[in-house]
């Protein structure tokens, strides 16, 4: 885990309220693994107060890149940073996918809901390299939210597109869009990020399927290194099952050892 | 060179800055950022004598300059805290205040008696906040009779110095800090977090799974302040200031009001090498104004 406070962000793509920075850091670079996170300090000021959580959208030698959607006055604050401006991050934190050897030569699919794609373009290229063959299943509300299709198409990823309102690809939700296709393949490991609906239907999927399933998870982060006590998950671990903090034990966690529904109070 | 180190009458400080407990983790958690022992101390986790869960999340969420938690005192409980973490931090050298939870009286002295046997604790940190569960959730912070009998008990077992941290939901502070005073507390820490609530307009609904949380962070600075202005004078005991603090500057303000040290909280969630920046900043204030020792700062508020 490192501490970067004066991480140069050297480029900037923007689509409607997807943003894309590259950001200069090489110590948190060579660390990085698909599926970890970086803390982002939003200002210097108290307003907002905590670091921001984002995934590691790619990386090469010297930079990471995160993907975001503005969400609030965290992200809609990062949005305005400009290249050359510097960002204090911490990262890379958590525990990651497990994108190795053991899937050279098998199916994969990963499967990405709105911003919940981020993680997956890295992912998807440690698992190229491991010679796994990956397909995306990549969903949003309308074709405004599937932004990184033309890069992932690009890089030469075979690509599964939804919209829940039919202006691009498959009309649906993305994991019915997944269920169909599971008819004509069976991958080795779904990989799994987006908002907890979409991915709780796909453990059901992949549970019915019996196909072993990683899922990144999400929460309100106060420290994002294990400091808080603040972004617990109930899961299940030995079995016993408890809460645990994500940001330590996860973000990625084994779907079998998920309780999704959390007890109502 | 400037004399940093901060005389509690039961313990020798390094510096008065101390990282306070629920945000400083069990101290390890740290360790990567920085060396450890160039605090003046830190407080781990609020500890009871058994393992705790904790409360449902949401646990979390951000108001302005402001932060409320509802953690609810997860933890390992005093066994494995001494069995396998302990051992650890007896290596670090500086204070290690034990933060002291219970449900009931006899569970704060259990703990107490339990860590008593245990080398390589400064002092502990009597978390005075914690529900009762058999008296229908108060706090003893609440009620001057029940600090006072808390803290006499703890004080009864214990060889080992007692800090007693007070919470600031009271009318009347003082009244509660010269009752820890009286029971034998060796000092005072204030304060603990503001009790909270934050909503969700769209769900019109509660943020947080425990609907009430503590508030912390820049927001609760100037009513802290004033708590421990209030306490300073009329207790002969020290008091450690807390609330708010993230730069070298927020500290002096409650040195300068008569706090014998500080502790840092939710900044050490920002920056995790906050404390250690407020130590630098301590250092440079003294040498810019002709300050020998730190010690000559505190208090030094004209009226
Ligand atoms: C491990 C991890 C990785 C993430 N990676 C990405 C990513 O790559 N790209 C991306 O766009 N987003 C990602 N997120 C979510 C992102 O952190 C939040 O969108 C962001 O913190 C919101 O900040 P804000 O100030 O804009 O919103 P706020 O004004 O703070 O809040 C707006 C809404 O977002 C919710 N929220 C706040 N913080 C979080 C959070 N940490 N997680 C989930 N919801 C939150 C709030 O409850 C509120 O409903 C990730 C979250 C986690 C935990
Ligand atoms: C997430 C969190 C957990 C906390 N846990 C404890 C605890 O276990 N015991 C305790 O005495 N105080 C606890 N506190 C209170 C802090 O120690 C401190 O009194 C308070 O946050 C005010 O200081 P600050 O504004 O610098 O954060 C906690 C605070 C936070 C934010
Ligand atoms: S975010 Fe603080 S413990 Fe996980």
């Amino acid at each position: 885990m490192i501490k970067d406070p004066q991480a140069r962000i050297i480029g900037k793509e923007n689509w409607k309220d997807y943003y894309l920075l590259s950001i200069e850091s090489p110590r948190i670079a060579t660390q990085a693994h698909p599926g970890q996170f970086v803390m982002v300090r939003i200002t210097s000021h108290s307003y907002p107060l905590l670091r921001r959580p984002f995934s590691i959208h790619f990386k090469d030698e010297r930079n990471i890149e995160i993907f975001f959607k503005i969400t609030g006055s965290g992200t809609g604050i990062l949005s305005q940073k400009k290249s050359g401006d510097t960002l204090d991050i911490l990262g890379p934190l958590g525990k990651g996918f497990h994108a190795g050897e053991t899937l050279r030569g098998k199916d994969v699919v990963a499967v990405g809901g709105g911003r919940g794609i981020a993680p997956l373009y890295f992912l998807a290229h440690e698992l190229r390299s491991h010679g796994a063959a990956v397909k995306i299943f990549y969903g949003g509300k309308s074709h405004e939210d599937l932004p990184l299709k033309a890069k992932f198409e690009e890089n030469g990823f075979e690509l599964f597109c939804s919209t829940d309102d039919g202006s691009l690809g498959f009309k649906g939700l993305i994991s019915d869009y997944l269920q169909t296709e599971l008819q004509t393949f069976n991958p080795a490991r779904i990989f799994a990020c987006g908002p907890e609906p979409m991915m709780e239907k796909i453990a059901e999927i992949s549970q019915s399927g019996d196909i072993p399933t990683e899922f990144s998870l999400e929460s309100v982060m106060g420290c994002g290194f294990g400091a808080c006590w603040g972004c617990v998950k109930r899961i299940r671990k030995n079995n016993h099952e408890g809460w645990v903090k994500i940001c330590e034990e996860g973000p990625v966690f084994s779907g079998e050892d998920i309780i999704w529904t959390e007890v109502e109070k | 060179m400037t004399d940093l180190t901060i005389d509690l009458g039961f313990i020798k400080l390094k510096n008065p800055v101390i990282a306070a407990s629920g945000t400083f983790g069990y101290g390890l958690e740290f360790a990567p950022f920085f060396d450890l022992s160039k605090l003046g101390g830190f407080v781990v986790k609020g500890l009871y004598f058994s393992p705790r869960p904790g409360n449902p999340p949401p646990r979390l969420v951000e108001t302005p300059s402001g932060l409320i938690n509802a953690i609810g005192l997860p933890g390992v409980g005093v066994r494995r805290f001494a069995d396998e973490i302990l051992p650890q931090l007896r290596k670090i050298k500086t204070a290690i205040i034990v933060n002291v939870c219970g449900e009931n009286e006899e569970e704060y002295a259990s703990v107490v008696e339990f860590l008593d046997k245990e080398e390589g604790i400064s002092a502990y940190e009597l978390n005075i906040s914690c529900p009762n569960v058999e008296k229908d959730g108060l706090c003893p912070a609440l009620d001057s009779e029940a600090t006072f009998s808390v803290v006499s008990l703890v004080k009864k077992t214990s060889s080992r110095p007692v800090i007693t941290k007070l919470s600031p939901n009271v009318t009347d502070i003082v009244e509660i800090a010269l009752s820890a005073q009286e029971a034998g507390a060796d000092a005072l820490s204030l304060v603990n977090t503001l009790l909270a609530i934050a909503v969700d307009v769209e769900e019109r609904k509660p943020v947080l799974g425990n609907i009430f949380g503590g508030l912390s962070g820049p927001a609760i600075k100037p009513i802290s302040l004033r708590m421990v202005y209030q306490v300073v004078r009329r207790v002969k005991i020290p008091v450690i200031g807390m609330g708010g603090i993230s730069s070298g500057r927020d500290a002096l303000e409650y040195l300068i009001t008569g706090a014998k040290a500080v502790e840092i909280g939710t900044a050490n969630f920002i920056d995790p090498e906050a404390s250690i920046k407020i130590i630098e900043e301590l250092k440079d204030y003294c040498e810019e104004n002709g300050f020998e020792r730190i010690e000559d700062v505190i208090g030094t508020i004209k009226r």
